[in-house]
């Protein structure tokens, strides 16, 4: 028996043999002295500490550490360049006991993925973070990365990093340090053997929190690039230490939980949140159920607020209630946001063909610039309800009836203007007899649960009837006040 | 029991019919119903809703939760479907389900928020990079919104690729009656996800492969399977088109009006009928070829500028004319100029 101690042994978290990789699967594909592999072994490590390597999911990045899951024998996945931190929110989301990894480069976190990152941290994901600043990009062949420094030489800042031209090293501790939520910020480097030590403890803090489910954790490692930069390794180091970490102070710039009240939403049934329920009717059984209904393509328009898209809505649910095809189509363009409205609405007896309604056989204008729009669309035989006491005197439709009731005023004296458009509703289904008024004080019920509102609902859907049958005796234009209370 | 229900809406329902309790989106007109539904609705389901920081960031919090084994879905239009590209293209590479809704608008750049299709080109031939294809079904009523969505999850899981449901802005913002009938969402087990678990810890999605010969396998597999799909998944619908001489082809809104506008053209003594494909990809070339051995002419009508007609002139190679009609911008032709457009191709032929 042997007997001596092994005091140097691989990191259990790391594979024994590299099988996912082509060839020399007994050693790592970073250069001699990346500081890459040197945070790997300390991640490693920190994952059998805390024994939680069963439970980790490493997200690799596209850099030098996209193959990271060469050597972590962890859960693993690879993400698009600088989209770890999305990718690590919807994994640490769906399974919020796993320990979720998100190992990015400089170029990777701090340029492509910054609006990843920053929010990943602002939500305060529950994910852990180590970012490798070795101020340059390495995989492809030593660019400028946000974080070169002023004057440093690489391949697309020939003459150094000009802050004139390329701007000024970027500090993502300090940046995403302004932010609320975030449990634990550090940058470390791999300087020398003292400052390695401190990165292991800041390291296996920020997975320790995560465990704890404290929120965001980041570690920035400044870290050395012999290859890029040129350096023998341990140039690169001392490198690191007096150079890089002057641009980057090191040190602890956030340690505390974020202090909110989680607000919990409340759970419902599936069968209730998808409004499933009632009978199921074929076909034959709605058409045998079908009386007192009438096919017709309606238009109804105004401006905005004046409850045109509800009326709309109001007739395909009635329709939709009589067992008829119904379909409502909006006018949902920027012409909303102009303060003009308009929808389609089909109820028909068999299914419907475009519900987009080019000549509409009954218009309902709300207002006179819809009445000017699409009056001239109706079809001959059709019929208007405008939304006035007598129709503009340059107008006239010919082939057309036309009924006009001041719905705006008979709704300011039922007390809510809003309820014009149910004065129309009551109107036009005197006029055309395609659905019962029954319906409509059902459908108005099943809405509108205000019972002061829904009170001024159906005397508006009286008045607005009785208003038309005067209209159609023609009697004298009344005054609101002879709307025959 | 039928309710009246809005497109986007429809789509959210059947998301969580279909066992979705993932979302994640970033709004955009005309498809934000979609995550605002998600949003009222998914974690009342005990499910997660994500507003994210962009459609880049959306889709790969889509592509998160996928490889953690969830249903999950995004929604999007245009210009968010144009950041989504790179990601769908990920997602695809790593053979990871999930399903896209399209709510399509007018483009290219900002253009308007009314409906186009013109998102044809880039969801069913691939609008990132590489040699991937996504499923695309194409709906044209409200319940074929929530149908097809839930057809999407289905196709998705089973051929471990992204799923579009391409729908035009119209068919998003339309109300019509929904009939939802509970089901129990079937899942397949996804023993390749990676969730954190000590049985799934030896796990990894990726679609990164070093070496040529590598990267040849993966593609050749992904193309076995897209050959696979196009075998069985293609789905379509006729009207009409028995005894047609004339065949109007037309997809989502579109092939509504064309529906219309055949019973005109019939009532005026011309016999038309109607082909519409409901998946875009793969697209039913087969069933369109048999559909028009014996017409004369075909019309496409689209609301772009001609993206699906390329695949109907592959499909019918060059045996018949085909015609093509387009409006655009938020504008969509009426039957009636569907049926003059046919009167004036078929007096043509004579
Ligand atoms: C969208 C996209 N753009 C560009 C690239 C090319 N690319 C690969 S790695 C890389 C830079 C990585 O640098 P960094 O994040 O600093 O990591 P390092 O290699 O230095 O470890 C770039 C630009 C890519 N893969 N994807």
């Amino acid at each position: 028996m042997n007997d001596y101690t092994v005091v140097h042994e691989k990191a259990p978290a790391f594979f024994d043999r590299f099988a996912r990789k082509d060839e020399n699967q007994h050693q790592t594909h970073y250069c001699p002295g990346c500081g890459h592999g040197v945070v790997h072994k300390m991640i490693a490590d920190a994952l059998t500490e805390l024994g939680v390597q069963q439970r980790t999911i490493l997200v690799s990045p596209v850099g030098c550490s996209v193959f990271a899951y060469y050597y972590f024998d962890t859960g693993n996945v690879q993400a698009a360049h600088g989209r770890a931190p999305a990718v690590a929110t919807a994994l640490k989301r769906s399974n919020p006991e796993s320990i979720v990894i998100s190992y990015q480069g400089d170029g990777d976190l701090a340029a492509i993925g910054t609006a990843e990152i920053v929010h990943a941290a602002n939500r305060g994901e529950n994910i852990t973070v180590f970012f490798v600043n070795n101020s340059i990009y390495g995989m492809t062949g030593g660019q400028m990365a946000p974080t070169t420094l002023l004057g440093q030489i690489s391949t697309t800042t020939p003459w150094g990093r000009r802050p004139n031209n390329d701007g000024m090293p970027i500090k993502m501790c300090e940046m995403l340090s302004a932010l609320e939520a975030p449990a634990y910020i550090e940058r470390v480097a791999l300087s020398d053997a003292k400052h390695i030590l401190q990165a292991r403890k800041a390291v296996k803090k920020a997975l320790e929190l995560q465990t704890q489910h404290a929120g965001f954790s980041m570690v920035e490692i400044l870290s050395p690039c012999p290859t890029i930069l040129k350096m023998e390794p341990t140039v690169a180091r001392h490198w690191v230490g007096e150079v890089l970490a002057k641009q980057f102070p090191l040190g602890v710039y956030r340690d505390h939980r974020a202090e909110f009240v989680p607000v919990d939403v409340p759970q419902k049934p599936l069968a209730e949140l998808l409004g499933l329920g009632g009978e199921k009717l074929s076909d034959a059984e709605r058409q045998s159920r079908r009386k007192n209904t009438q096919a017709r393509t309606i238009k109804v328009a105004g401006f905005g607020g004046q409850g045109v898209l509800l009326l709309g809505q109001l007739l395909a649910e009635m329709g939709m209630r009589e067992h008829m095809e119904v379909s409502w189509l909006p006018s949902y363009g920027p012409e909303m946001r102009s303060g003009s409205a308009h929808c389609h609405v089909t109820l028909a007896h068999e299914r419907i063909g475009a519900p987009v309604i080019t000549r509409p056989e009954v218009l309902i204008a709300m207002n006179e610039p819809s009445l000017r729009k699409f009056g001239p669309m109706v079809q001959v035989g059709g019929m208007i309800l405008y939304n006035g006491r007598e129709l503009p005197e340059d107008l006239q439709f010919e082939g057309t009836t036309v009924h006009c009731i001041p719905a705006s005023q008979i709704a300011d004296e039922i007390g809510a203007a809003k309820v014009a458009n149910v004065v129309m509703l009551g109107a036009m289904l005197e006029a055309t007899n395609c659905l019962p008024l029954a319906t409509a004080r059902t459908v108005l019920a099943d809405m509108v649960k205000n019972p002061k509102l829904s009170e001024m609902n159906d005397r508006a859907l009286d008045v607005g009837r009785e208003y038309l049958d005067q209209d159609v005796l023609a009697l004298a234009v009344a005054g609101p006040d002879g709307c025959g209370e | 029991m039928r309710q009246l229900c809005k497109g986007n809406v429809a789509v959210v329902k059947a998301a969580l019919m279909a066992g979705c309790r993932s979302f994640y989106g970033y709004p955009i007109t005309p498809a934000s119903e979609i995550a605002e539904y998600a949003a009222l609705l998914i974690p009342q389901a005990g499910g997660t809703f994500v507003q994210a920081e962009s459609e880049v960031s959306a889709i790969n919090m889509v592509y998160g939760a996928s490889c953690a084994g969830q249903r999950v879905m995004t929604a999007s239009s245009g210009p968010g479907i144009s950041l989504m590209q790179e990601g769908i293209s990920y997602l695809a590479g790593a053979e990871l389900p999930c399903v896209i809704a399209d709510i399509m608008r007018g483009g290219p750049g900002l253009g308007n928020i009314s409906p186009e299709q013109s998102d044809y080109f880039c969801m069913t031939k691939g609008g990132g990079h590489g040699c991937y294809r996504n499923i695309v079904l194409a709906p044209s009523s409200v319940q074929e919104m929530a149908a097809l969505t839930m057809l999407a999850f289905e196709l998705a899981d089973k051929y471990r690729n992204p799923a579009v449901l391409l729908a035009d802005g119209y068919v998003g913002q339309m109300m019509e009656p929904l009939e939802l009938e509970m089901t129990e969402a079937i899942q397949p087990a996804k023993p390749w996800a990676v969730r954190g678990t000590p049985e799934t810890h030896g796990n990894l999605v990726s679609s990164i492969y070093l070496t040529n010969d590598l990267m040849e396998e993966h593609v050749r597999k992904l193309e076995a399977k897209y050959l696979e799909c196009e075998r069985s998944e293609c789905r379509w619908e006729t009207y009409r088109a028995e005894d047609a001489e004339v065949l109007v082809i037309g997809y989502g809104i579109v092939s509504r009006i064309l529906r219309t506008a055949v019973d005109v053209a019939r009532a005026h003594g011309l016999k038309a009928g109607l082909f519409r494909p409901i998946t875009l990809w793969p697209f039913p070339s087969q069933a369109l070829r048999q559909a028009a051995e014996k017409v004369e002419k075909v019309l496409v009508v689209e609301l772009s500028t001609g993206q699906m007609v390329e695949d109907v002139r592959l499909a019918l190679n060059g045996r018949i004319p085909v015609e093509f009609y387009s409006r655009v911008g938020g504008n969509v032709p009426s039957a009636e100029k569907i049926h003059s457009e046919l009167m004036a191709h078929m007096e043509a032929l004579v």
